[in-house]
């Protein structure tokens, strides 16, 4: 029995000028109905790239997927274009970062949450239009059946991430990826974003992953997560695993890099040193080895040259034997 | 909006005035015309003095001007020297530039916005380049030149259409100078349409459109196609002024009696109440033109909202 949704072994390569980007390599993960998963990660460490070929929104002519990427048993990877348009904001629905820019500026927020409802549904333009109200008031819009007809530009920041969750939700999808819903919005508005989703999920049992770089998102929100890094999944877990116990010295840089309430406020936070490494030419063996602090914990030169195996389960990519750096940062 | 068109109405005048004294002010510089009126022979002072009386070419110019803006004003163009009324010969020339302007601009619009989008989908490939090369060549060769080889190709060689336009101008006998007039501007409207294309087929708008699970089809129409357009209505917009005024090669290589034929003839002839008659509508055509363009954009891009 696999789970809704099923990603396995999926590699995402780019082509560019400068050479092959391996944005993803061989990133296992599932979302059951009715559970969060966070993936976590820096910028380019394939989170967006990995959920944009879920729904295959990259461009073909210079993506190469290999893997399989099942949403209810059927295989994504290898369906053609008239399967995914059927899926796409009916089954599957994608909320995205930047609610401006990935709203058009020319029609109404109403006519864009009804777009998707007439396709999959075919309803007529009055249902729909009533069905936008509806999830206008559903996300918490005050005076929907006014604002359904005003532009993206007449709505704030917050409102705009609303109308965007509501054009996702217009189909109640069984998969939601949200890419970085709250990143652009301030602290508050943020809160209630992320209880905005939990309370719809609850309501539709729907499968939700959730791309952010904020582990204080994930730690509300997630009940699982997957750390990324270059391209691979370096630790998985429970959040209250991964966040209580974290076993990779990658989520303990995260964490440490993280301002807490209880330390005291002149303590200066922890920074990883370094940047992430060129997808274009990763290192060999462990790909996070050049930023470790602890590769000299680990016997003879396994971490330059060996790659550690994916986590399965709960588990981390790392040659430190279980245990051996808990409690290191906190 | 409406305190926005009114105050641009308003805007208008000055630059009406002002673009009509200009013209009014260079045609006068252009030298006597009771001395053309005469042709070869010398004019007899008497008759000459009389007529010049008769026309108010005696007064200062600026009181010309203002009586003949007032005569405007009143419908009454004055008449050519040749005696026929101004207001006659634009009644036979606007339609038939108006026609041959429609002609022109039609072929801008299905043939330059078709083979933009095309090139604008397909960046960097075939299409595209050749595309771009064409526009490249149809920009650089002068109207003259491919008016007369066009003229001679599919009129008097290949003989599909008639070489010159007869004094009624049906559309079907302007179809080649419209062609030939639009080819500039198609090239135009074929390179702003790509160039807008490939900047929009970008924009993350366009992957929520297929996020929705909308066909290839209606993301293209629907999200790209419209969204694009907004500067090349601008455009053509603009350009409807423009070609009015602006077939002079065009109606002269294929004989269309239309504003640039009489406009040539009255410039020839030195005949000022023809040239001024006609450049005075021209210059409201394209100030009414510019104004629709204004609005027009208001009405594609909700952003833009005029107070």
């Amino acid at each position: 029995m696999t789970a809704f949704l099923s990603v396995r072994d999926l590699s995402v390569r780019f082509a560019t000028e400068d050479g092959v980007v391996r944005a993803v390599d061989g990133l296992s993960f599932d979302v059951e109905r009715g559970r969060t998963l966070g993936i976590v990660g820096e910028s380019g460490s394939g989170k967006s790239v990995t959920n944009l070929s879920v729904l295959g929104l990259h461009d073909p002519r210079t993506t190469e997927i290999e893997g399989r990427i099942l949403l209810d048993g059927q295989d994504l990877t290898t369906a053609p274009e008239s399967v995914l348009e059927k899926l796409r904001g009916n089954r599957m629905a994608m909320i995205f970062q930047d609610s401006l820019t990935a709203l058009s500026p020319y029609y109404t927020v109403g006519r864009q949450i009804a777009e998707p409802f007439r396709k999959h549904t075919g309803a007529s333009r009055r249902e729909a239009r009533l069905r936008a109200i509806e999830m206008l008031r559903k996300v918490g819009i005050p005076n929907p059946a006014l604002r359904v007809d005003d532009y993206p530009h007449q709505f704030s920041g917050g409102m705009r991430q609303r109308a965007m969750i509501a054009m996702a939700l217009v189909c109640d999808p069984e998969l939601l990826i949200a890419d970085e819903p709250t990143t652009a919005l301030d602290v508050t508005v943020q809160a209630q974003i992320l209880d905005l989703l939990k309370d719809l999920q609850q309501q539709t049992g729907s499968a939700i992953v959730l791309i952010t770089h904020d582990l204080g998102v994930v730690a509300g929100t997630a009940d699982d997560v997957l750390v990324m890094y270059a391209g691979r999944a370096v630790e998985r877990g429970t959040a209250r695993e991964v966040l209580r116990s974290p076993r990779h010295p990658y989520t303990w840089g995260l964490l440490g890099s993280m301002p807490r309430l209880t330390s005291p406020v002149d303590e200066p936070l922890t920074p990883i040193p370094g940047s992430p490494p060129s997808l274009l030419d990763p290192p060999p063996g462990c790909p996070f080895h050049p930023r470790c602090a602890y590769v000299d914990r680990v016997g003879g030169d396994r971490c330059r040259t060996e790659r550690p195996e994916p986590p399965e389960g709960r588990g981390a990519a790392c040659h430190l034997p279980d245990g051996a750096g808990r409690g290191r940062t906190r | 909006m409406g305190r926005y068109v009114i105050r641009r109405l308003l805007q208008m005048i000055p630059v009406f005035i002002g673009s009509t004294f200009l013209i009014f002010f260079m045609v006068y510089a252009l030298g006597d015309p009771v001395a053309a009126l005469f042709g070869d022979k010398a004019p007899d002072p008497a008759t000459a003095a009389r007529i010049r009386q008769e026309l108010y070419l005696d007064a200062p110019l600026w009181k010309q001007y203002l009586h003949y803006m007032a005569q405007i004003l009143t419908g009454n163009f004055g008449t050519a020297f040749n005696g026929q009324d101004v207001l006659e010969l634009m009644a036979d020339a606007f339609p038939v530039t108006l026609r041959l302007t429609i002609v022109a601009i039609l072929f801008e619009i299905v043939i330059g916005i078709t083979l933009g989008l095309l090139s604008g989908l397909r960046r960097g490939r075939s299409v595209d380049t050749s595309v771009l090369l064409a526009t490249l060549v149809v920009v650089s060769i002068p109207t003259f030149v491919s008016g007369y080889v066009l003229q001679y190709l599919f009129g008097v060689k290949w003989a599909v259409v008639s070489p010159s336009v007869s004094p009624a101008a049906p559309f079907d006998q302007l179809l080649l100078p419209g062609a030939v007039l639009a080819l500039t501007s198609l090239a135009y409207v074929t390179r702003l349409t790509r160039t807008s294309i490939a900047e929009n087929s970008r924009a993350d708008y366009l992957r929520t459109a297929v996020a929705k699970g909308l066909p290839r089809h209606r993301v293209v129409t629907r999200h790209l196609l419209r969204n694009s357009l907004i500067p090349v209505v601008t455009f053509i917009g603009t350009d409807i002024g423009a070609l009015m005024g602006g077939a002079i090669v065009t109606e002269r290589i294929f004989n269309i009696h239309g504003v640039g034929y009489q406009l040539y003839q009255g410039i020839l002839r030195q005949n000022s109440p023809t040239v001024v008659g006609f450049v005075t509508v021209l210059v409201i055509v394209f100030l009414v033109a510019n104004l629709i363009v204004d609005l027009l954009y208001a009405v594609l891009d909700p952003r833009i909202r005029y107070a």
